[in-house]
């Protein structure tokens, strides 16, 4: 792997950017690997780093049926933090968070991470209540929560002059997350994929998976593609909405639905919000990015969808509440929208485990899953090469269903 | 934004309905299922890359429940309930 450097860009500035090498090579498809992972997005990626890092498994292919990093890693918010409610989930979290702030060195990427914290607009007494309780269970696994008064509020974003005394729902205070940030999702989707090759792991774009296949010994035995029959003793599905979709085909059930979460972003301005500030009461969130864009999302649609596109009713409920306390935005043009389709499991906590299948693994159910990537990656590698879940994960599996022993979650930003 | 047939108001906007779910198998005898078949009843629900059965209330309309097959690729209202007008 090129290491880049300030010298290595002084020195192939000079010779006229002409001596890079590829971030990743394409190699001919085999036919069979010791370990496939489906889906070249966050998950996938890290999956197969940590794999070759950790636990020396290097034969691994990454199969991606579009382009790398093109999947839901492309259509998220990338908001990084750690404010959930369950013993299980914060020390996950927390550690997904410690592993984004390093990650810029141990991949030799810039991963552009700005921790810029998130402040949440409080506006109704149950959701103060909820966030206290919060509070109380991450000080126990060291993330951060803290309640500040309406005025410090509206001193830290100057721009939210709604949600008065007067309103519908009048600010009551806010809670400040300092350990949350941003970072930029190509270079987390780059970074992981160029860590990997040169290690030894294989990316293969534009090899749709259509089906998986048996084994006559029930094991999972490789892969249907595109491109042909690959074959492998172990296959990791790493592919968000269509998790259901694949592993129906060797008639597997799991508890999960498809739903689409929409965001969108508005024209570049000047410099007007420096954190996150997610509203949950009035159900919607943004970050001003380093293009100055406001990137701002919302609710999820009603019912199951594999569109990835935007809903005119969802986007306008989104827009109204925003404008109710920023009302200056009213003069921001939006530029884009985008959907992306994410699975969700029955109890919204992610399944990370091996199925029913020997050999079959699946990492789904990640709703917000962009900040679990790091730790979902290394966990999960652990699970793949060792055979038992990783300490982190281990309340995630999918036996929890078998004794309905649920992880109910609500740190889900807007799931309500 | 989904214009859903409602057998009593016509197709009306989806804003004024609210969201039942997928229709699932009818619910088993606890007593008379295995546990797994059991937990498969109340965790799983159709999840199909196409057409999925589904319950809407019209609930700022008439009030009613309507059942209809709605395609999750395109939204498309392929079947709507049988007395819609």
């Amino acid at each position: 792997m090129q290491r880049y450097s300030i010298l290595s860009l002084a020195k192939n500035a000079l010779s006229g950017h002409r001596g890079w090498q590829p971030a990743w090579r394409s190699h001919p498809l085999k036919d069979r690997y010791e370990v496939i992972v489906i889906g070249a997005g966050g998950h996938g990626l890290a999956t197969a780093y940590y794999l070759a890092r950790e636990f020396g498994i290097t034969d691994v292919a990454v199969l991606e049926r579009g382009w790398l990093g093109g999947g839901n890693i492309a259509r998220n918010t990338v908001t990084i933090r750690s404010n959930y409610l369950r013993d299980e989930s914060i020390p996950f979290y927390v550690k997904s968070v410690a592993l984004y702030e390093g990650l810029t060195r141990e991949l030799n990427f810039n991963m552009m991470h700005s921790k810029r914290t998130m402040i949440d607009v409080v506006q109704t007494w149950p959701k103060l209540r909820d966030l206290r309780r919060r509070q109380l269970g991450m000080d126990i696994y060291g993330s951060t929560y803290e309640r500040i008064t309406t005025e410090e509020v509206r001193r830290r974003i100057p721009a939210l002059t709604g949600g008065g005394p007067d309103a519908r729902l009048p600010i009551i205070c806010g809670m400040v997350h300092t350990d949350a940030g941003v970072n930029r999702h190509d270079a987390v989707a780059w970074g992981y994929a160029r860590a990997a090759d040169a290690r030894g792991v294989e990316i293969h774009q534009q090899t749709p998976v259509t089906a998986l296949i048996r084994g006559a010994n029930g094991r999972i035995a490789g892969v249907e593609t595109s491109r042909g029959t690959v074959k492998a003793g172990k296959v990791v599905v790493a592919v968000s909405g269509h998790t259901t979709t694949l592993t129906e085909t060797v008639g597997l059930k799991l508890p999960l639905r498809t739903m689409n979460l929409t965001a969108f972003v508005s024209e570049p301005v000047k410099p007007l919000v420096d954190v996150i500030v997610n509203c949950p009461d009035s159900g919607f969130y943004f970050s001003q990015s380093d293009k100055g864009e406001m990137v701002i999302g919302g609710a999820p649609d009603q019912g199951q969808s594999f569109r990835r596109d935007i809903k005119q009713h969802v986007f306008e409920d989104t827009v109204t509440a925003m404008l109710s306390l920023f009302p200056s935005f009213k003069k921001l043009k939006l530029m884009r929208q985008w959907g992306g389709h994410l699975d969700i499991a029955h109890d919204a906590s992610p399944i990370m485990d091996e199925t029913d299948v020997p050999g079959l693994f699946v990492t789904a159910g990640w709703w917000g899953g962009y900040k679990a990537i790091p730790a979902g990656g290394l966990t999960l590698a652990h699970l793949v090469a060792k055979g038992v879940p990783h300490p982190l994960m281990a309340p995630f599996t999918i036996k929890r269903f078998r004794h309905l022993d649920f992880v109910m979650e609500t740190g889900t930003t807007t799931a309500r | 934004m989904l214009l859903i047939p409602c057998p009593f108001c016509g197709a009306r906007t989806e804003s004024e309905f609210a969201f039942g779910g997928p229709v699932k198998p009818d619910r088993p005898d606890p007593n008379a299922v295995s546990d797994e078949a059991w937990v498969e009843y109340v965790t799983v629900v159709p999840n199909p890359y196409g057409p999925v059965q589904e319950r809407w209330w019209h609930v700022r309309g008439c009030g009613t429940w309507l059942t209809i097959w709605r395609d999750t690729r395109t939204h498309e209202i392929v079947e709507a309930p049988d007395d819609a007008g």
